[in-house]
C-alpha cells in the first residue's frame, strides 16, 4: 500500500517576483506571536521581493511593508499560490 | 514649513497625552515637534525601549506627554509590548493619541483598534502622509474618523504639518468621553483592519520589485558598495581632518603658554606647572585635537546613512556570514558604530535582542579599529607602507586593513560561540524601511551633540589623569634615566620577539586610556624629552623611528598590534556596564591582544627567515 505524502508548501520556496497567500504558521514556528505581530496571518497576500546576495535572508512584501526572513523562520509559514 | 508657536506661560490646566502606535510610524518624531525635545529617532522599529516624557504649554494648556515604546499589538511578549499595554491600562484618563502610518495603514491600524478598546479618549493622527501621497496613496480621512468613532488628524511630523490640529484635537478630547469598544484580540484586530482599509486606502499596484536603490544597494553590487564606502568615509576623514587638527592643536599650545605663565605668576614650582601643563593638560589637549575633528566627520556621516534607510540593507546582506559565526546581521551595524568609537559600537550592541548575540557583538568590536586609532596607521601607512602619499591610496590600504579586521572579529565571534557563548541562533525578521532623503541639519547638529562631544567628555576624563602618570614616568629619574626608559628597556626582549621593541611595547601599555597617544608616546620614548611632540612633527616620524632601528617589518608588527590589541579603558568600562560581569570584560580584552601578539611573532618570524 503506497503512502500518500503530503507535501506543505511554505514560504521559502518563493522565488523572487512570486506572489502567495499565507495558509498558517505551522507548529515549528518560534516566533508566532512576532510574525502575526508584522501581519502574517492566514489570508494575507505575501510576495517575494528579493534575496541577500548571500542567500540568505529573503525580503517579503507584506502588507505594504519589507521585511526579511531567514529561510529557517519562513519554512514555517505555510502559503498556498 | 509651518512651525507652531509653543509660547510658555501660565496655565490653568493639565491634559496628559499617551503617544501610541506601531514601530516606525514617526511616533517619536510627533514627540519631537510636540515638545522640542531631542531624542535619537533612528529608521529602525524596535529603537524606543523605554517610555520618553516631555511637555509643551499652550493656549493656557499644559501638555504631558509620555512617549510609549512602539509595538505592533499589544499581546505579543516582548519587552516592549509589555510596557505599551501596561502604561495604557493604568492611565485610562489620559487622551491616548495612536499615530498610524498614511502609507502603511494595514500595519499601524490593528494596534490602533487594539487601543481603542482600551482607552476611553482618543486621537488618531495619520502620519507620513507626505511620503503616502509620494507613493501614491491615498486615505479617506473622514470616512476613517467616521467608522473608527475617534477624530482623524492628517499630517506629516517631520515637516510640523497637522501638528496644530493634533493638538487642538486632543484638547478636546479631554474634554469629551467616548464609550470604549469591546476588546479585539490580535487576530481579530487584523481582520477589522483590513475590511477598514479596503474603503478608506485607495492606492496604486504594489510592486512587487525591488525599488532601483536596492537592487543596487542589495544586491550582488552591495559588498562593492560597501567597501567603496568605507574607501570614501576614510578619504573623507582624512581630508577633512587634518587642518582642523592642526588649528585646535594651534590653539591647545596658545592656551598652554597662557596656563603656564598664569601658573608661575601664581607663584607655583617649575616641576608642578611642568606636571599640569605638560602632562595632565598636554595630553589631554593632544587627544582633543587629535580626536575631535575625525570624529566630527565620521559620526554624522553614520548616522546620514542611518537616517536614509541604508544600514538595515548592511544588516540584510551580511545576515548570513555573521550568522556563519553565530551572530546576526546587526552585528555588522555594531561593527560600523565601533568604526568611530568601540564603546559606543559596544552600547550600539543593545539593538540586538538576542543576549547571547548581543555579548558576541560587544566582545568582539575591539577588533576593528576605531577613530582614534586611524591617524597612527594612516601614518604608518605612508610612511613606511605606501609611500605616494596620495590620500587615496592610504583610505584604500586603510579599507583593507579594516576588512580584514572585521574577518578577524567575526572569527572571534565564531570562537567564543563555539566555547563561552554556546547556543542556537535566534529567529530574526528585520523589516527594511523606505529609503528616505535624510534630514541633513537635524542629523548633523544631533550627531555632534549627542554622540561627538559626549564621547569626547570621556575621553578627556581619563586621559587627565593618564597625562599626569605619564609625566612622572618621563620625568622622574633613577639612577640617570628616566623610569620610562628604564621600563621600556626591561620591555626590550618581549618587544623583540613580537617584530617590535620595547618603547613600541610600553606606548601601547601607556595608551591604554586613550590609543590617540600611543603613536607620539613613542616618539617621546625615543627621544627621551619629557613631554608629547607637538602634531606637525609627526612628519618626521620616518627619521626618528629609523635612527632607532625601525625595518619594514616593525613597520607591519606596529600596524598589525594597532589593529589587535587591547580595547581602551573607555571601551573596558563600558563593557563592564554594558555585560554586567567581569569575566566577559576581561575576555574581551585578552582576545584582541591574542591574536596581535601571534600574528606579530609569525610575521616577525617568517620576516627573519626570509631575510637571512
Amino acid at each position: 500500500m503506497k503512502k500518500k505524502k503530503r507535501t506543505i508548501e511554505t514560504l521559502d520556496s518563493l522565488s523572487p517576483g512570486d506572489g502567495a497567500r499565507i495558509d498558517r504558521l505551522t507548529s515549528k514556528c518560534t516566533m508566532k506571536g512576532r510574525l502575526e505581530g508584522l501581519g502574517f496571518c492566514p489570508g494575507e497576500e505575501i510576495c517575494c521581493v528579493m534575496r541577500s546576495p548571500l542567500g540568505d535572508p529573503t525580503a517579503y512584501l507584506i502588507r505594504g511593508t519589507l521585511i526579511a526572513l531567514r529561510r529557517s523562520d519562513a519554512r514555517s509559514v505555510a502559503i498556498e499560490r | 514649513m509651518k512651525l507652531p508657536r509653543f509660547r510658555s506661560k501660565g496655565y490653568e490646566k493639565t491634559v496628559k497625552i499617551t503617544l501610541a502606535g506601531a514601530p516606525n510610524v514617526g511616533k517619536s518624531t510627533v514627540f519631537n515637534a510636540l515638545t522640542g525635545l531631542r531624542q535619537h529617532t533612528g529608521n529602525w522599529a524596535g529603537k524606543t525601549v523605554e517610555t520618553a516624557r516631555g511637555h509643551f504649554i499652550t493656549d493656557g494648556v499644559k501638555y504631558d506627554i509620555t512617549d510609549i515604546p512602539g509595538t505592533y499589538s499589544l499581546f505579543a511578549r516582548s519587552a516592549e509590548e509589555e510596557v505599551a499595554r501596561r502604561y495604557i491600562e493604568g492611565h485610562p484618563d489620559d487622551v491616548t493619541v495612536v499615530v498610524c502610518d498614511a502609507s502603511g495603514l494595514l500595519r499601524s491600524l490593528p494596534l490602533a483598534l487594539q487601543i481603542l478598546s482600551a482607552a476611553k479618549r482618543c486621537v488618531v493622527f495619520l502620519n507620513l502622509c507626505d511620503e503616502a501621497k509620494k507613493a501614491g496613496i491615498s486615505v479617506d480621512a473622514e470616512r476613517l474618523s467616521e467608522l473608527l468613532g475617534v477624530p482623524v488628524v492628517c499630517g506629516a511630523a517631520r515637516r510640523h504639518r497637522g501638528i496644530n490640529e493634533l493638538v487642538a484635537a486632543c484638547r478636546a478630547a479631554s474634554e469629551t468621553e467616548r464609550g470604549i469598544d469591546a476588546p479585539v484580540g490580535a487576530r481579530e484586530a487584523i481582520a477589522r483592519a483590513d475590511m477598514i482599509c479596503r474603503e478608506v486606502v485607495t492606492k496604486k499596484k504594489e510592486r512587487a520589485l525591488p525599488s532601483r536603490a536596492d537592487r543596487i544597494l542589495a544586491g550582488r553590487a552591495s559588498y562593492a558598495v560597501m567597501a567603496l564606502l568605507l574607501v570614501f568615509i576614510f578619504w573623507l576623514t582624512l581630508k577633512g581632518a587634518n587642518y582642523p587638527s592642526e588649528l585646535i592643536a594651534r590653539g591647545a599650545t596658545y592656551l598652554s603658554a597662557l596656563l603656564r605663565s598664569c601658573l608661575s605668576s601664581l607663584g607655583a614650582p617649575e616641576y608642578l606647572i611642568s606636571f599640569l601643563v605638560d602632562g595632565v593638560y598636554g595630553t589631554s589637549a593632544w587627544i582633543v585635537s587629535v580626536m575631535l575633528p575625525p570624529m566630527a566627520i565620521f559620526f554624522p556621516l553614520f548616522t546620514l546613512l542611518e537616517d536614509a534607510g541604508y544600514l538595515p540593507r548592511v544588516a540584510f546582506c551580511l545576515d548570513r556570514a555573521c550568522r556563519g559565526c553565530g551572530g546576526c546581521g546587526k552585528m555588522a551595524l555594531c561593527m560600523c558604530e565601533g568604526l568611530g568609537c568601540n564603546a559606543v559600537g559596544v552600547t550600539g550592541s543593545r539593538i540586538i535582542d538576542s543576549r547571547r548575540e548581543r555579548l558576541l557583538a560587544a566582545l568582539t568590536n575591539s577588533f576593528i579599529p576605531c577613530n582614534g586609532r586611524f591617524p597612527a596607521l594612516i601614518a604608518l601607512i605612508t610612511v613606511f607602507i605606501a609611500p605616494s602619499g596620495s590620500a587615496l591610496a592610504a583610505s584604500s590600504v586603510l579599507a583593507f586593513l579594516v576588512i580584514l579586521s572585521a574577518v578577524a572579529s567575526l572569527c572571534a565571534s565564531k570562537l567564543l560561540s563555539a566555547t563561552l557563548l554556546r547556543g542556537v541562533p535566534s529567529s530574526f525578521a528585520l523589516e527594511l524601511p523606505r529609503y528616505r532623503l535624510p534630514k541633513f541639519g537635524e542629523v548633523i547638529v544631533r550627531s555632534v551633540f549627542d554622540r561627538t562631544l559626549f564621547v569626547l567628555g570621556r575621553a578627556i576624563a581619563v586621559a587627565a589623569p593618564a597625562g599626569g602618570v605619564i609625566w612622572i614616568l618621563a620625568n622622574v629619574k633613577v639612577g640617570n634615566a628616566a623610569i620610562l626608559s628604564h621600563i621600556s628597556g626591561a620591555l626590550d626582549p618581549v618587544g623583540h620577539f613580537l617584530g617590535m621593541d620595547g618603547a613600541i611595547l610600553l606606548a601601547f601599555l601607556l595608551g591604554l586610556p586613550a590609543n590617540e597617544i600611543i603613536l607620539p608616546l613613542i616618539v617621546m620614548i625615543y627621544l627621551s624629552s619629557g613631554t608629547l611632540p607637538a602634531i606637525g612633527d609627526l612628519s618626521a616620524l620616518r627619521d626618528v623611528f629609523v635612527s632607532h632601528g625601525w625595518t619594514l617589518t616593525t613597520a607591519i608588527c606596529t600596524t598589525l598590534f594597532f589593529l589587535f590589541h587591547s580595547p581602551c579603558t573607555t571601551t573596558l568600562l563600558t563593557l563592564k556596564k554594558e555585560t554586567g560581569s567581569v569575566k566577559y570584560t576581561l575576555v574581551a580584552a585578552a582576545l584582541p591582544v591574542a591574536l596581535g601578539a601571534a600574528l606579530c611573532a609569525a610575521v616577525n618570524f617568517f620576516m627573519s627567515v626570509f631575510s637571512a
